[in-house]
């Protein structure tokens, strides 16, 4: 299992129209992905979830990469947070 | 006449007749239905199609509204094609036994009011994209179409709220404002309202049934709206409207054209900015680019010090949305007036004269570089510029040079990815700089003169003194002979120079200011048109055979 933990700079927050992008870029791999806020969890695939967390600016998520294709799913997801969040 | 008043967008005049705008009425079957397979079957068509309306929804948007409302489009079919939202939906119509558009009802309006339960007031209103979705897939099952609801005749449409879908879908010849009884100026009515720019109330409470079909005008300035106006106030309405399609004209007539004189002398015009909301007034004004954003908002809208990457994303946002334009960022000019209590600054006698900006930073040298580095990281994002302020000497511009340097080289080390074309510049706003002009001109790529502080000092006038009024003379032939003085310094070592204070929007000193050979001007974002105007109808060489 990988695992990523990353803090939300965008004054936004994890918003609706990155968050979509997110979830497609998630759907590409087969690893299931879980995203950890506080004690709230989700599935990453699951849009609604997602912007359902309510993350934002400042907050810090932890996100579980677990599966056949985990190196490579983290290393883009993260790639992504980075880059949009 | 009835008074309503609200939230305004857009500043300009609407005069037409009401229409108010209705939801269509969904009667929705409740009972029990004998075929629970057949109603998933409809609901996962109207799903599909309501997929498939989005992509044109976005097509529309792109070309009318632009791409922040279009992009509203792609998120609603990401979350049409959430398998919570449809296994959910589909749950109560096997397992309750209730029609397709039943289900689409409760099912959505559950998601909808998680949502509107939410704290964070931007997810807040993400329960209006269910919402409207919803309306899509019930249009769908019912067979009904809400681009009827907008009657024939142009008119101001009144309405709760606007859903995204319906804003696009609406005819806009026929659209001459808009008035929500709901709505936040961030919603999707307001942007849009904004984007065609078309006066447009928010959260107007006084909106009664009885309008509809009544003459309205909204006064954008004022966030009024009158119905049925007496004739006095209707002309003075129609005669502001009259000046502001005057304006449009102009900027119709000017936009994209080049800001040069009639013998093809080049000056660029360049707009002034506070903070990243002001990018939207920089392009609806063609600016060419941004000559003095002033990087205060950042220190000032903060209870403690701003970081790193607060600043950092900031200026990124601004380099980012106006790239490949120039943006010239002024490091922080605090002190003198403008202060603030996590900076612990002293009480002074003389502030004007006194411990501010460059003066500051170079004192503090963990602060300066804070925003240093956020600057350089943001540099990789669009086309920066890196202004001084309250430079009077050589050695100052050397050690801001050098601290800049610094945190270059760390920043590389650290992995940062940094533009290697930022222009470095001062402004000129002391007789000091004025005087040293030859040998600052060596040290940078550009001037700006501040003709605000410039005047000030070189003329001994307290600027926030009413009293002085009497002694000031904003066309002070000293402070023109500075002016001249340093544009000419620049130009001998290859140096361009603008001008960013008030002055250089005065029009009626264009001419002068031509004629000296200023290269950039850099005026509030409402002055750049005007502006444009008057280099277009300048003749430089007869002035200078004058």
């Amino acid at each position: 299992m990988k695992e990523i933990t990353f803090t939300v700079t965008d004054p936004l927050g994890i918003h609706a129209r990155p968050a979509g992008i997110l979830v497609k870029e998630a759907k590409k791999f087969s690893s299931k992905i879980t995203v950890f806020k506080g004690d709230k969890s989700c599935d990453m695939r699951k849009l609604l979830q997602l912007m359902g967390l309510a993350v934002k600016q400042g907050d810090t998520i932890n996100v579980q990469v677990e599966g056949d294709d985990e190196d490579a799913c983290a290393a883009a997801i993260e790639a992504f947070l980075k880059e949009n969040f | 006449m009835q008074v309503g008043n609200g939230k305004s967008i857009v500043n300009g005049i609407a005069i037409g007749k009401i229409k108010i705008y209705k939801e269509p009425e969904r009667i929705i079957y409740e009972g029990i239905v004998d075929d629970p397979a057949a109603e998933v079957a409809r609901f996962e068509a109207a799903v599909e199609k309501a997929i498939d309306q989005q992509t044109v929804l976005y097509e529309k948007a792109i070309v009318d509204a632009g791409k922040d409302i279009a992009e509203v489009f792609m998120v609603h079919a990401a979350m049409l094609e959430d398998d919570d939202l449809q296994d959910s939906t589909k749950e109560i119509i096997t397992g309750q036994k209730r029609s397709a558009e039943y289900a689409t009802k409760v099912g959505f309006d559950n998601y909808a009011q998680m949502f509107a339960d939410m704290d964070d007031p931007y997810m807040k209103a993400r329960a209006a994209d269910i919402i409207d979705i919803q309306g899509m897939v019930l249009d769908n099952l019912m067979g009904l179409d809400s681009a009827s609801m907008q009657g024939t005749e142009p008119a101001i449409l009144v309405a709760d709220d606007f859903a995204p879908s319906q804003t696009v879908k609406l005819d806009k010849s026929l659209l001459l404002g808009m008035i929500c009884i709901e709505g936040s100026s961030n919603s999707h009515t307001a942007i849009l309202a904004r984007s065609m720019n078309i006066p447009a109330l928010m959260q107007c409470k006084e909106v009664q049934d009885d309008w509809d079909g009544k003459l309205a005008v909204i006064d954008g300035k004022n966030a009024v709206v009158y119905i049925e106006p007496d004739k006095d106030l209707l002309d003075t309405l129609k005669k502001r409207q009259d000046e502001d399609r005057k304006k449009e004209a102009l900027l119709q007539e000017l936009k994209g054209k080049p800001s040069e004189t009639i013998d093809g002398y080049n000056v660029h015009v360049y707009a002034n900015i506070g903070g990243p909301a002001d990018v939207g007034a920089v392009n609806q004004n063609d600016a060419e680019g941004v000559g003095l954003f002033r990087s205060e908002f950042v220190y000032l809208n903060s209870k403690e010090e701003p970081g790193e990457e607060e600043q950092f994303t900031a200026y990124k946002r601004v380099l980012e949305s106006l790239a490949p334009k120039l943006v010239i960022i002024r490091t922080c000019d605090i002190g003198a007036d403008k202060t603030i209590e996590y900076m612990h600054l002293d009480k002074e006698e003389n502030p004007a004269l006194g411990y501010r900006a460059v003066r500051i930073c170079l004192t503090r040298k963990p602060f300066f570089k804070t925003q240093l580095r956020a600057l350089l990281r943001a540099s990789a994002y669009g086309n920066l510029g890196i202004m001084f302020p309250m430079i009077i000497s050589v050695a100052e511009v050397r050690e801001c040079k050098e601290i800049l340097e610094e945190c270059r080289q760390e920043l590389l080390k650290e992995g940062y990815k940094i533009a290697d074309n930022i222009q470095i510049g001062i402004m000129v706003e002391t007789p000091a700089a004025v005087f040293c002009a030859d040998e600052l001109a060596e040290e940078v790529d550009f001037f700006s003169l501040g003709t605000n502080d410039l005047t000030q000092y070189t003329c001994a006038l307290d600027r926030q003194n009413a009293k002085l009024e009497p002694f000031s003379d904003t066309h002070h032939p000293a402070v023109l002979r500075a002016i001249k003085m340093t544009i000419e310094a620049g130009h001998r070592h290859g140096t361009w120079v603008g001008i960013c204070g008030e002055l250089g929007a005065d029009t009626t000193l264009t001419e002068e200011f031509i004629k000296y050979g200023v290269d950039e001007l850099s005026v509030n974002p409402k002055s750049v048109l005007p502006l444009r105007k008057a280099i277009r109808s300048i003749d430089r060489s007869k002035l200078l055979a004058k």
